[in-house]
């Protein structure tokens, strides 16, 4: 299925989760957040929610701002 | 702990608030912050880039500086309120420097999207930090709708033109029931003096330390410079006279007509 991920699109496995997307993309889940089209994704969520085709996943870090 | 900054309960040693903006390395703002003796930094939230080297998170948890998620680059309470979730799911923070600004050149804060927003996350139980104009109404609007500080600035972001107005904080301080931080516009180490010396409970800045040209050295300098107003602050300034006034004494002069 295809995913767009911080703007570019992946192809993911069918239900393939918040959670295994984080850690696809070799991030440790301190210091992330998760949108999935606009919404947040809680951190203990993650695990449960399957990505379904089309959304618009956002995958956010701390980054230096004033 | 003498004379700490308290915002919503929780106390600081260091009344100056460093952004972390703009800082030409990682490894510089690090320096940076360490001079500076700040125990609170604000930071941003963008895509993860898995190329950029270190990480700021890292970076601030080695140094002990408590991040305060911002919600810089939204210009409506929807995206601010959305940018605030996901600050608090990163660093698992109820506390936001709130942010809406109304467009690029002036970056100055929009007030109807900015009151919305602190409406929202003051319900959604957020300790909400307000950037905000430096206008006594916007600032005791915000308080009444509980924001557990107000931060007008002293002039626009980035601008370093210090304090613009010192007369309407002056109007906010006088009636402001919350720790009033000033924050953007400051420029250099005495326009932090300055906002101490009129009363603010702590500064905010990044752009005159990330930007300067030595940022470890004017991290130094800004946090003498805000130790000293707060110490001048306390203690009291002179009135100011036309005409001067002898500080020594005439008796006893020597007759040497």
């Amino acid at each position: 299925m295809k995913i767009t991920v911080n703007g570019d699109e992946q192809v993911l496995d069918p239900g393939t989760t918040v959670a295994v997307l984080v850690a696809s993309l070799g991030l440790e889940p301190r210091g992330i957040a998760v949108a999935v089209d606009g919404e947040v994704v809680t951190r203990r969520t993650w695990g449960e929610r399957a990505l379904v085709a089309g959304e618009q996943v956002e995958v956010l870090q701390v980054a230096q701002g004033g | 702990m003498e004379d700490p900054l308290v915002i919503a309960g929780e106390q600081f040693g260091s009344r100056l608030i460093l952004g972390t903006g703009g800082a030409p390395s990682l490894d510089e703002l690090e320096r940076a912050l360490v001079a500076s003796g700040t125990e609170l930094t604000t930071v941003a939230l963008r895509r993860v880039d898995p190329r950029a080297p270190g990480s700021l998170f890292d970076v601030l948890r080695r140094a002990g500086i408590r991040p305060l998620p911002n919600t810089a680059g939204c210009y409506t309470a929807r995206d601010a309120v959305r940018t605030a979730q996901l600050g608090r799911e990163a660093l698992e923070t109820d506390w936001v420097k709130l942010e809406v600004v109304a467009d690029e050149r002036t970056l100055l804060p929009d007030p109807v999207e900015l009151l919305d927003a602190a409406e929202q996350l003051v319900e959604d139980g957020f300790v909400v930090l307000a950037y905000s104009n430096d206008d006594p109404i916007l600032a005791r609007r915000l308080e009444d709708l509980g924001v557990a500080a107000v931060m007008p600035l002293g002039a626009p972001i980035g601008s370093g033109m210090g304090i613009r107005n010192p007369y309407n904080l002056a109007i906010i301080l006088e009636s402001a029931g919350v720790p009033v931080v000033l924050d953007a516009g400051i420029g250099t180490a005495s326009d932090a003096a300055l906002a101490m010396e009129l009363g603010c409970d702590a500064v905010l800045l990044a752009t005159a330390v990330t930007r300067a040209r030595e940022p470890v050295l004017m991290a130094t300098a800004m946090r003498h410079a805000v130790e000293a107003g707060r110490l001048a602050r306390r203690a009291g300034r002179i009135p100011r006279r036309l005409y001067a006034e002898a500080s020594t004494s005439f008796e006893g002069m020597a007759d040497l007509s």
